[in-house]
């Protein structure tokens, strides 16, 4: 099963070597992984999509809590979350196609942040699943070249991570 | 005043009370070493960098004090990971100091240059390279802080030249602030209480003790607490001295070389009660057949060991030793119940003792050649309760746990986690270092004892006085027993073809050594060696097809032990 981590850490050198050594010395799966620092400057914060059954996602919460830089650790599964990613996906655009592929865009609230006489790039936010979309619907226009960010999440309501907030 | 790097990492030193460090010189620790000669420290010079980390890991078991090692860059830092890795797996504190390549040459290549930082990611608690002299009190403070709190580990602190050079202003932080990192010491009452609640409950209880109740100086209150509710108690190799053998309640150790009637108790328990264990393979077997019919309480201050390997039925994360005096302090709320319990355990306890009777630890006795099981036993027999045996890695080692019965806590230091062959000579120097008034004896086998022979000299420059056995039987036996048992009889590369002359050998650094063939030489020898002043080596010529029995067979489970071969 999927699940969905943030970590927040300390914001030091090193410390993304700890939590990318932990997953693979212990043979966890990282689908993906990001990081940027937070409102403090002193704290990173990862997101971290992995899988695993129970027992595993158990050990690799723990595990990561145990690694001194790790501030808090919050699995998001069975819980109420707004998750985005970003994607940049550079796509064929030539006569015949060029109308198409905006009008995908358009629908997907994406925007055109390059053009070129024979392709679009195109920058789209939203779920991985509607990520997912897209370039299903882009395919057969002919894609080039996809970056994708990997999702961040922030749990829903009024607290921060920290309760004091 | 401003003090240097170097000069501030000494005080650091001193401040947190380390009286001895073990170590080995190099370009890049050259200031640490000059400024040492001014600080009242005592400097051990092994002939090994893997030596000196397993002898700071020596010291720190048998004191229960961090270890400090150093070590110079590049090749030193890298001779120290097998040290350090070995600490990491049996949860040793302690702070090894490597020297860098100066800040602005750190990922050129340079010189002796090696990534120690991230090579030692996966094998310390956490590690630091010093960057800015100004976060170096702060970060030897925390070193120590990380290594001994907790689930004590190795802590590495990497220390650029440019850094050991430079000065600053010298300010012992009075505290650490870790916003990271709290250890949960003290243990849920609510979860001792529900532990109590399944106590009560059971009549198959057992005990399984393994190396956190030495760790958390834990063995009086799990003494008081396995007596209050009369359980037996099984040990692992790294438990092994925190539970006197001699105790009626005593299973000795349990897993793949451990005593029939301490597998047969985990097998047929209904309650296991974990103490500072981590159900490691060697102990479970195969996890399907592992105490099938039991629950398992698991108490550990590491929540990471808890339902790693095993599922438990009540986890408690604490400090042991705060733990089980909460446990025995319920225990006693409940004075029928314990009455009622200890009634209704007895049979249990009866059954035990049948097991014992049965298969006892036991072995066949020679006239003619020397059995290593009954140089152990004379060895017990020969030196005082308060003596420190630590060992290599192989049949010695698990001899060792067999026969020799330990009464005291820290007085039995071997490499479980990692199996370290090579660890015991060091490690004892470490343990003479600290405690230069008691019998300190590696119990080594041919092989493990070459590993790191070249300490000889380290133990004569110092006049630390190590009796070494060296159960010889020109094999590498444990690999050599296998291979036996399981890859018929073809002994590939585990013969040493070459007969050493250890006698010569110890001669040639100022040693002692003596030599028994028969078996009415053994006491004689073990006798003479314990009267000579300085380190001896005890060779022992021992049957050399001789097989470390019972055995549980790799991927078995417990109940299909093999009692003879």
């Amino acid at each position: 099963m999927k699940h969905t981590i943030s970590v927040l850490v300390e914001n030091e050198f090193g410390v993304l070597s700890r939590v990318s050594g932990l997953f693979s010395g212990r043979g966890f799966n990282i689908e993906s992984l990001s990081v940027a620092p937070t409102l403090d400057p002193s704290i990173s914060r990862m997101t971290i999509v992995t899988s695993g059954d129970d027992q595993i996602l158990e050990q690799i919460t723990k595990q990561l809590n145990k690694l001194i830089d790790t501030i808090k650790v919050i699995d998001f599964t069975g819980e109420d979350f707004v998750e985005r990613e970003l994607a940049l996906i550079k796509v064929t655009a030539e006569e015949g196609t060029r109308a198409e592929v905006l009008r995908i865009t358009d629908i997907f609230r994406g925007k055109v942040v390059d053009v070129t006489p024979r392709s679009y790039t195109i920058e789209v936010t939203g779920a991985p699943a509607k990520i997912d979309a897209i370039v299903e619907l882009l395919r057969p226009a002919g894609l080039k070249e996809i970056v994708r960010s990997g999702p961040v999440v922030l749990g829903r309501g009024p607290k921060g991570w920290r309760s004091a907030d | 005043m401003k003090k240097t790097g170097s000069q501030i990492l000494l005080e650091c030193l001193q401040l947190e009370g380390v009286d001895t460090i073990f170590g080995y010189p190099g370009g890049t620790v050259i200031n640490i070493y000059d400024d040492l000669m001014d600080y009242p420290i005592r400097h051990i010079l092994t002939r090994h960098e893997q030596a000196a980390v397993h002898a700071a890991d020596g010291y720190a078991r048998a004191t229960g004090k961090v270890g400090v090692a150093i070590a110079t860059s590049g090749p030193g830092a890298t001779n120290t990971i097998t040290g350090i890795a070995t600490a990491y797996m049996d949860s040793i504190p302690l702070v090894v100091i490597t020297g860098q390549v100066p800040t602005p040459l750190i990922g050129n290549d340079a010189f002796q240059e090696a990534d120690i930082i991230g090579i030692t990611r996966p094998i310390t608690k956490h590690n630091y390279l010093v960057k800015d002299i100004k976060d170096l009190a702060r970060i030897v403070k925390q070193a120590f802080y990380i290594a001994r709190t907790g689930r004590p580990g190795p802590v590495l602190i990497d220390l650029p030249k440019d850094v050991q050079i430079a000065s600053a202003k010298f300010e012992y932080p009075s505290t650490v602030e870790l916003r990271g990192y709290k250890p949960t010491y003290s243990g849920n009452v609510r979860q001792v209480e529900k532990a109590v609640k399944m106590i009560l409950a059971s009549r198959k209880p057992v005990i399984y003790v393994g190396g956190g109740a030495t760790l958390s100086d834990a063995s009086q209150e799990l003494r008081t607490f396995a007596e209050a509710i009369q359980a037996p108690v099984t040990t692992t190799l790294m438990g092994m001295s925190s539970f006197p053998k001699r105790h009626p309640l005593s299973l000795g150790m349990l897993g793949m070389h451990g005593t029939y009637y301490a597998n047969m108790a985990v097998t047929n328990s209904d309650l296991l009660i974990a103490i500072g264990a981590r159900f490691d393979d060697r102990v479970t077997g195969k996890i399907a057949t592992f105490a099938p019919h039991a629950k398992i309480i698991h108490v550990d201050i590491d929540p990471t060991s808890i339902k790693k390997n095993v599922r438990v039925d009540l986890p408690i994360v604490g400090d042991l030793k705060d733990v089980l005096q909460k446990m025995v302090q319920k225990i006693a709320e409940h004075g029928e119940g314990i009455e009622k319990l200890i009634d209704e355990t007895s049979p249990w306890r009866e059954e035990i003792s049948g097991w014992k009777e049965q298969h006892p630890m036991t072995y066949k006795p020679s006239e003619t050649v020397i059995k290593p099981q009954f140089v152990i036993e004379k060895l017990r027999e020969l030196t005082s309760e308060d003596a420190i045996v630590t060992t290599e890695v192989g049949q010695h080692q698990m001899w060792t746990a067999q026969f020799f019965d330990f009464t005291q806590p820290r007085t039995f230091l071997t490499s479980g986690g990692l199996g370290t062959m090579g660890f015991g000579l060091p490690s004892a120097l470490g343990a003479q270092a600290a405690f230069p008034e008691r019998q300190v004896i590696d119990v080594s086998g041919d092989g493990s004892f070459q590993m790191n022979s070249q300490e000889l000299a380290t133990l004569v420059q110092y006049r630390l006085p190590v009796k070494i056995v060296i159960l010889n039987n020109n094999f590498l036996g444990m690999v050599r027993q296998w291979q036996q048992l399981f890859f018929n009889k073809r002994y590939s590369q585990t013969c040493m073809e070459l007969p050493i002359d250890f006698i010569k050998l110890a001669e040639a650094y100022g040693a002692t050594g003596l030599r028994a063939t028969r078996p009415d030489e053994v006491e004689g020898v073990i006798r003479k060696a314990m009267e000579t002043p300085g380190p001896v080596i005890m060779e022992f010529k021992i049957s050399r097809e001789e097989n470390v029995m019972p055995m549980v067979p790799a991927g078995a489970g417990l109940n299909e032990m093999v009692l003879a071969s």
